[in-house]
């Protein structure tokens, strides 16, 4: 590891005018950033701690519902938190399956997103809650989907002087419930087979008005699957529907081949997870069996 | 050239050092102040040898830089015993023989201590998952659980 500067700015513009400058990148939980270092995998000269941002280390309610969660709030804050506990369950279900209790207490939701990693455990509940990525630098400010910030494997549309500050939750309308599940064959400290994140919203009559079901680990990048989100809308909630979602975010999906798993047995995956996860969101929304 | 000082508090004892802000907690902790207990196993956070406490959190120490930790509260496996004797936790892995080669006891020891402090009565669920992070190639963890939930049923954490 070369010898780079150590700098911990006290604010976002402080921030800004530091990650400004060639290889300097931003250190939060360090759970990726620092193996990467180690190994020379990552060139740095500035290393710049956001911890003692207080904009970047808060969860915050917004006026409309939502909640505001700073991108260097760490997996366990998140997970222990009453308000994402009773509003966003999925999210704090997520947050606790990253590796170890070692590096949830370490790990932020930012980086969980910036790493950009396919396999990311937080980013398809945040992508299924409608979640936008706060984003700011030199010009401004601005906000996209979460799902919009990845372009690649490890690579996203952030630029050199811009900072993914904070995730805004939306505020969700009435019965609405998400469920993230993922395929791992060890229960902890392992990475995603596949993961899927399926929320749903129902009317008064029980019909599916809005669905957003994200994939993990099936893709260069987190991804929606939009075709099984169509197959739901308008309709009632069965275990035939979610049989025929399960089959549309199967071809939704498009893995690759790896030591983890081939790219057949991860689109199987997609299906009976996607099928499981909505079954079990839907059981929160509805009593009884399905039909 | 930029090396900085470093003010933390480790097992109690103000410390104040100059240091490079390369060097990691884990290299901070075992080559500048000698408290080797803290063990160097896989260096990038899969094998939980080097856990210790800061601020109240378990973290591996090889994935945090010494420069994070001015003015923080680090707990080290030497930092558990006392004059009067053992912690709770090393006591009741010395009474089930839940060590063999040790390398990863003082790993161990603070995860188990990190979650008595959070959670004083845990079950065995909740006993593997917060040692999940602790890789032990001898025991097979069945010794260490055991010892764990002796803590447990003694309710003797302090």
């Amino acid at each position: 590891m070369d010898l780079f500067n150590f700098q911990t700015p006290r604010s976002i513009p402080e921030l800004i005018a530091a990650k400004n400058s060639a290889n300097a990148w931003l250190l939060a939980g360090g759970t990726d950033l620092i193996p990467q270092l180690k190994e020379d995998r990552r060139k740095a000269e500035t290393i710049i701690d956001v911890k003692k941002i207080a904009a970047m280390t808060n969860i915050s309610a917004e006026q409309d519902g939502g909640l505001n969660i700073g991108a260097a709030v760490t997996a366990t804050t998140i997970a222990q938190s009453e308000i994402v506990c009773a509003s966003y369950p999925a999210l704090a279900y997520s947050v606790a399956l990253i590796g170890s209790r070692q590096v949830q207490n370490r790990a932020s939701l930012g980086g969980n997103v910036c790493n950009a990693a396919p396999s990311a455990d937080a980013v398809p509940a945040l992508m299924s809650y409608g979640a936008l990525a706060n984003i700011e630098g030199t010009k401004g400010k601005r906000s996209l989907m979460v799902e919009e910030i990845f372009t690649g494997p490890g690579r996203t549309v952030l630029e050199q002087d811009e900072v993914l500050a904070s995730i805004t939750l939306p505020a969700l309308p009435e019965n609405t419930a998400a469920v993230y599940q993922r395929f791992t064959p060890r229960r902890e400290m392992d990475i995603a087979v596949a993961g899927v994140s399926s929320r749903i919203t129902l009317d008064a009559n029980s019909k599916i008005v809005d669905a957003k079901i994200a994939l993990a680990s099936v893709g260069p990048t987190p991804l929606r699957a939009k075709a099984a989100e169509m197959t739901l809308i308008g309709e009632v909630p069965s275990l035939k529907l979610f049989e025929a979602a399960g089959a549309a975010a199967a071809s939704d999906a498009s893995p690759i081949d790896d030591t983890r798993g081939s790219a057949d047995y991860r689109r199987h995956l997609v299906s009976v997870l996607c099928r499981r996860t909505l079954a079990s969101a839907t059981k929160e929304l509805i009593q009884g069996d399905l039909p | 050239m930029s090396k900085e000082i470093l003010a933390c508090t480790v097992n109690g004892d103000k410390q104040s050092s100059l240091i490079d802000p390369r060097d990691t907690l884990l290299e901070f902790l075992r080559d500048r102040l000698g408290l080797t207990g803290t063990k160097e196993g896989c260096s990038n956070g899969n094998c939980g040898s080097c856990t210790v406490i800061v601020d109240g959190q378990t973290l591996c120490s090889c994935l945090m830089f010494a420069a994070e930790a001015q003015e923080c509260e680090i707990t080290t496996v030497e930092g558990l015993a006392t004059v009067e004797g053992f912690h709770e936790v090393q006591d009741a892995l010395v009474r089930h023989g839940g060590t063999q080669c040790g390398f990863c006891t003082p790993g161990v020891l603070m995860s188990a201590v990190g979650l008595f402090n959070e959670n004083p009565n845990p079950n065995e669920d909740e006993i593997r998952l917060a040692i999940a992070g602790n890789i032990c190639r001898c025991t097979g963890y069945e010794k260490i659980v055991k010892a764990l939930q002796d803590v447990t049923a003694n309710g003797e954490v302090a």
